[in-house]
């Protein structure tokens, strides 16, 4: 195998495992972890293939330092991520908000398992989705994305990539424990390098350079460290210089392109998957291994007459807003089956806006919907 | 009559940011000295100030990074070390240093210090050891004395306090010193030194904090903890580290304690690579 060898063709792994080769097709070399079930098979994987492409594995002392070491790496050029489950994430928030902070391109994967604390290790659930929207404090924008099979764990660590770099934000894959260990069949095409995004890069020289430069848009130019621009950065509320400034004015600033680099770009960034939506009266919205189950329950609602859609969220954050508006006054409900006690629905129901129902469809977690489950559900709101 | 001496420039004004200064550092605080020395050492050190990357965490040291003008990095509360690994790993050729305090890098990161010192990742760490926090007011924390009073122990600390040096070297560091900032060309000469030398590299340096660690100490000016220092410090190098304790009142032990070969592990992990790459 040559240095730069991403593995090509089609193979039966796992879904940790697929997103571990996706990162190596991304063009990630940093990889820092801590083990963690259900996740551990990603760094297991990165520990043996990062040393075959000539990039960094380490394992570190926990979650917390493994999130510092990947925002570290990547100011230096350098592709990084990090995988975890709810416990360590629930350890990587306050440094996920440096990342937004500082504007670090980064992969974090979570692997979600049964919370709140240890759970139910071994497990799936998707508990940590508003945690992923609201986890550090204070305000911001985050992207998640949340794949449904090893194939999207692949495709989406790629994509979770290139949108990092693109807009500078540290960016989710947030997979389930499910998907993170069932084994399918996965293509791993040859990805050119066209397709990967790289982040801005400074066209002055380093005695014009501003860290936080937004004259020419809402992504600023991001140096890296050791290439003579003598930056500096910092947590702090900070001005274009990338300078401390205690006023509410520079928050003013700050926070609004922060958040509007993600949320004015929402309609590049959103990815879904629609089945039979246009002339649905019973849309299921759902994501990740609960939108499995959905569409094979809309199959059988169709095959029953019933005029079922599936609306499937691929990207969780930023949230498809504009298509729930848009379905809810031609639909008759939202039905949201996932694997938590409420949490995607609130935003259904916010977005629908009483012009439709949106209709829970709760799994505590442990295991996934009976099929029977939604599609009961889908047959009462058809009626 | 004194005549006041002004100058137009200092000769580390280059790695200054200057357009920062006035800097929030009070009257008599020793992180300022300590600065001063670090970066008078680049130069002493010859080192290429374009490859040097400054790592702080938080906290009144924690704010050293700002005022470098080099590549600088102001991180989270205690992770300044594993920031700073990310740093070292992604790019082996970076010089990396990590200036921060005693509560920053031995309370909270405290786990983060001991792990980096066990890889002997090849860095260089600058603890300002003021014996409290700062920042918020001066609370006790794993270096204040035993006795000492601060703003949560009003009646005198009742938690043993680190022996830093001992703590590192056993965690593996190679490199560990500990000078006071009335040491300032022994502390220059000792960072400089720990600049060049591969792997882990930790010096203390205690510096005062009047305004809220000594005025609650009876040392209520910058001077006055300096005079302590100066009654108080005995150089040794080469002590045992284990012998180095500190105490509310009981002698400062100053010096190069360690400066042993062991390899970094950066040339750990080549070593692994060529593991891997050879058939």
């Amino acid at each position: 195998m040559s240095k730069d060898d991403a593995l090509c063709g089609e193979f039966f792994m796992n879904g940790d495992t697929a997103c571990a080769e996706g990162a190596i097709s991304a063009g990630c070399r940093f990889f820092a972890g801590y083990p963690i079930t259900p996740a551990t098979e990603v760094a297991e994987r990165m520990s043996e293939r990062l040393p075959q492409v000539g990039g960094v594995f380490i394992q570190m002392e926990d979650e917390i330092a493994s999130m510092n070491a990947i925002l570290g790496a990547s100011w230096t050029g350098v592709k990084a991520m990090t995988a975890t489950s709810g416990p360590g994430f629930s350890l990587m928030m306050e440094n996920l908000g440096l990342g937004v902070m500082l504007e670090t391109p980064c992969v974090l994967a979570n692997i979600q398992r049964a919370g709140p604390s240890t759970g139910l290790p071994t497990l799936v659930a998707q508990g940590d989705i508003m945690q992923a929207r609201w986890g550090a404090h204070g305000h911001y924008e985050i992207v998640a994305l949340v794949p449904d099979s090893p194939q999207e764990m692949f495709d989406l660590t790629i994509t979770a990539f290139n949108l990092s770099e693109q807009y500078r934000v540290p960016v989710l894959l947030m997979a389930d424990e499910a998907v993170g260990h069932m084994s399918e069949k996965v293509v791993m095409r040859r990805i050119n390098q066209k397709e990967l995004a790289s982040r801005p890069r400074p066209k002055v020289v380093p005695e014009e350079y501003l860290p936080y430069d937004s004259r020419e848009g809402l992504v600023p130019p991001m140096a890296v460290a050791g290439g003579g621009y003598r930056f500096h950065v910092t947590g702090l509320t900070h001005d274009d210089r990338g300078y401390p400034v205690m006023t509410a004015e520079a928050q003013d600033k700050l926070i609004r392109r922060l958040v509007d680099k993600i949320r004015l770009n929402a309609k590049n960034i959103i990815r879904l998957e629609e089945i039979g939506v246009d002339d649905a009266e019973v849309v299921v919205v759902s994501y990740g291994i609960s939108a499995r189950i959905a569409r094979y329950a809309v199959q059988k609602a169709r095959d029953e007459g019933i005029k079922a859609g599936l609306l499937r969220l691929i990207t969780v954050w930023p949230f498809a807003e504009d298509r729930i508006r848009e379905l809810a006054p031609k639909v008759k409900a939202f039905i949201v089956p996932e694997i938590n006690y409420g949490q995607i629905v609130r935003e259904v129901e916010r977005c629908a806006a009483g012009k439709a129902k949106a209709r829970l469809v709760p799994h505590m977690g442990g295991s996934v919907h009976l099929p029977e489950t939604v599609l009961e559900a889908i047959r009462e709101e058809a009626k | 009559m004194t005549k006041m001496l002004t100058v137009d420039t200092n000769p580390v004004d280059c790695y200054l940011r200057v357009d920062r200064i006035p800097h929030i550092w009070c009257a008599g605080c020793g992180i300022g000295p300590a600065t001063g020395c670090f970066l008078r050492a680049i130069d002493r050190a010859e080192l290429n100030p374009d490859k040097v990357a400054v790592v702080s965490g938080i906290g009144c040291s924690g704010r050293v990074a700002g005022y470098i003008k080099l590549d600088s990095f102001h991180t989270t509360h205690g992770r300044a070390l594993p920031f700073a690994t990310g740093l070292k790993l992604g790019n082996p050729e970076l010089n990396v240093v990590v200036f921060s305090g005693d509560g920053d890098i031995v309370a909270i990161g405290g786990n983060h210090l001991i792990h980096s010192a066990r890889r002997n990742i090849d860095m260089t760490v600058i603890c300002i050891n003021n014996f409290n926090y700062g920042m918020t007011g001066g609370q006790m924390g794993p270096t204040t004395p035993l006795d000492a009073r601060s703003a949560t122990s009003p009646y005198g600390n009742f938690e043993y306090p680190f022996n830093l040096p001992y703590l590192v070297a056993a965690s593996g560091a190679t490199y560990v010193a500990r000078w006071t900032v009335l040491h300032l060309r022994e502390l220059e000469r000792s960072i400089a030194e720990a600049l060049t030398k591969p792997g882990f590299s930790f010096i203390e340096v205690l510096g005062p904090c009047p305004t809220v660690y000594g005025r609650r100490n009876k040392l209520p000016r910058g001077m006055d903890e300096m005079r302590s220092y100066q009654e108080r410090s005995v150089i040794r190098d080469g002590a045992d580290p284990k012998d180095v304790e500190l105490s509310l009142n009981g002698p400062i032990v100053v010096g190069k304690f360690v400066d042993i070969e062991r390899p970094t592990l950066w040339d750990c992990y080549q070593q692994m690579l060529d593991r891997v790459t050879k058939p």
